[in-house]
């Protein structure tokens, strides 16, 4: 009986220690990042906003088993939602806490309409109707400037009021207990802050009645209906939950860059989601998240480590960074569908861990 | 009163494919309390019947009155929800859950929290967790494979597969269970373990219909039973009386059980 006392305090001053190492590296990172330039900062923010998204996603593909190629449209909901609500275009400025609420509640609403007419569908047919889904909300951001100009079109909204707080700005720098905190740095808190609630509200989600049925429909869709789940509902549950993650993306990011055009809603980004799923591990958050991460950060890196590298080899660029990041991204792409079908961090120790706890 | 003692009526149930006459005009009569067999050749129907039954399919001609309501079999989670559960011919597992998840999801349908219970896990929310997966657990207890609880459903060995869909079934609350070949490819310790594990669901107060190849099961199982032959009943009654059936002999059993 002590034996176990022991062990388990033992086991929970682990716990403890882990959450304060975690808890102090993500308050390090922006610091460390800003040492190699404010663009670092930003880089971590955007591998924060991927997570949103991968999280997202991995809702609907990961637990429902639906494969959505156009996921960034409610990406697309959610920024040009804030856009419009705060920014000159429509002299509307209302608080950042009123429309990420409303972002997301509008991008659930278009994850049902969406959703909808694809809910007899499967595999590559579901794959190709929601991407068409994408490109049609991609395309009316584009042309929705006329006859009345809603969304400006190609040139898209500037001016995007900032994320405020009473006077407390998070796009300037500003001096806390001597402390000089820059813009990004600001966003990365709140970012942070967004992103474990996210996690928080996935792993309840998981382990849920609801999850569950997310999981049952996608391991079986026809034994899930038999065994009592009304899986249009589900399957449309799936459609909200995750595209409203993908609104409140939107609006971060609508915030983040004070500037949105359709430019940044393109196929391509539905397929980087989805793949930072996939190669992290579907339906395991921590997998998605290293997903996330690691597909946000490599390109970056290679970004800025090839070009040195190349100069220094041969003496002059030989390669085109940009051209080789999608190389590269797909040979990672293809090494891992290879050796790691499941992805890089799969969910398989789940059942030792399960095991492990009855003993 | 007498339809009281009616679980199940099927009225002239048709139902094709194409040309192909799949069921025609099936009528049986399935009483409370019994186990209830339906033998056929392969082709009769028989799966074709359940699929009917269960809301997969939708019957042409005929219908369905369970409890005293009429069937409307246009999605099978209402079929679940008025009390049929089901087995598959070809198991249907949630291959990547675990035994005991399996079961939870059986719960589904007599559990209501949302979306919004499960961000806020408030006291209801737990409570209904903990009361599913308490249930789950003795439902796994009641099938005899409760330690298995935490194994993938697609590691578990194909006897236990079948015990755990009847598990699974069984957390829906069903008042009729059907099983569509439960003893397939089991061996005759595995088949005989099933045969008590159904007497005893049926004593539980739960109706069984049960389609099998085994005939020696069915009969020694079954208080009523009937056959089916190109989608067509040849006849119905207590399994010493079909077995002496010259129609039944003729189609089906041939010399293997006179």
């Amino acid at each position: 009986m002590s034996a176990t006392v022991v062990k388990w305090s033992l086991a929970s001053q682990r716990r403890w220690l882990g959450v304060v190492l975690m808890a102090a590296a993500l308050i390090a990172v922006p610091f460390i990042a800003a040492l190699g330039g404010q663009a670092w900062v930003r880089i971590a923010n955007f591998a924060i906003l991927y997570v949103f998204l991968a999280l997202g996603l991995n809702i609907v593909v990961g637990y429902a088993g639906l494969l959505d190629l156009g996921y960034v449209a409610f990406y697309a909901v959610g920024a040009y939602a804030y856009a419009l609500l705060a920014s000159p275009h429509f002299g509307l400025h209302l608080p950042f806490w009123v429309i990420l609420p409303f972002g997301a509640a509008l991008a659930c609403i278009f994850g049902v309409l969406l959703g909808a007419p694809t809910l007899k569908l499967r595999g590559d047919y579901l794959a190709i109707v929601t991407l068409g889904f994408g490109e049609i909300i991609r395309i009316f951001m584009n042309n929705l400037n006329a006859p009345i100009n809603v969304t400006n079109g190609a040139q898209g909204i500037t001016l995007i009021d900032p994320i405020r707080i009473g006077d407390f700005s998070l796009a300037t720098s500003s001096t806390i207990l001597g402390l000089t905190i820059s813009g990004p740095q600001k966003y990365y808190f709140l970012l942070v802050v967004l992103a474990l609630l996210i996690v928080l509200i996935n792993f309840r989600l998981q382990d849920s009645r609801i999850g569950r049925a997310w999981q049952a429909i996608r391991e079986d869709e026809v034994a899930a209906k038999a065994c009592g789940i009304n899986t249009r509902n589900i399957k449309l549950l799936a459609f909200a939950m995750g595209a409203s993650f993908g609104g409140v993306a939107g609006g971060v990011f609508a915030a983040m860059q004070g500037f949105v055009s359709p430019e940044s809603f393109s196929l391509m980004e539905s397929i980087t989601i989805l793949a930072m799923v996939v190669l992290g591990g579907m339906g395991h958050i921590p997998g998605v998240i290293l997903g996330a991460v690691l597909l946000t950060g490599l390109p970056e890196a290679l970004r800025y480590g090839i070009e040195p590298l190349q100069r220094g080899l041969f003496g002059r660029m030989i390669i085109d960074p940009e051209s080789l990041r999608m190389l590269v991204f797909g040979l990672a792409l293809v090494l891992v569908m290879r050796f790691r079908p499941a992805g890089l961090w799969p969910s398989s120790q789940r059942r030792r861990e399960l095991t492990e706890s009855v003993d | 009163m007498a339809t009281s003692q009616i679980l199940l009526e099927a009225h002239e149930v048709a139902k094709h494919f194409g040309g192909v006459k799949a069921l025609h005009d099936v009528s049986l009569t399935i009483r409370r309390g019994e186990i209830y067999g339906l033998i056929g050749p392969n082709g009769a129907g028989k799966t074709t019947f359940f699929n009917c039954l269960t809301g997969l399919y939708r019957n042409e001609g005929g219908h369905f009155v369970f409890d005293g309501v009429r069937l409307l079999a246009d999605a099978p989670h209402k079929a679940a929800e008025i009390g049929i559960a089901r087995t598959f011919q070809n198991i249907r597992l949630f291959g990547n859950m675990t035994a005991i998840e399996n079961v939870m999801v059986g719960r589904h349908l007599r559990t209501r929290a949302g979306v919004l219970g499960a961000i806020v896990r408030n006291a209801a929310t737990r409570a209904e967790e903990a009361a599913i997966a308490r249930r789950a657990e003795e439902l796994l207890h009641y099938v005899g494979i409760y330690e298995r609880a935490h194994d993938y459903a697609r590691h578990l060995s194909y006897g236990d597969q079948r015990r755990l869909e009847i598990a699974r079934a069984l957390a829906t609350e069903p008042k009729l269970l059907a099983l569509d070949e439960p003893a397939a490819g089991m061996n005759g310790t595995e088949t005989e373990a099933l045969r008590v594990l159904v007497e005893g669901i049926c004593r539980d107060g739960v109706t069984v219909l049960l389609i099998e190849h085994d005939v020696k099961l069915v009969m020694g199982l079954c208080t009523r039973v009937a056959v089916l032959d190109y989608g067509e009943k040849i006849s119905e009654d207590v399994p010493a009386v079909v077995q002496r059936d010259p129609r039944v002999i003729e189609a089906y059993l041939g010399g293997s059980v006179a």
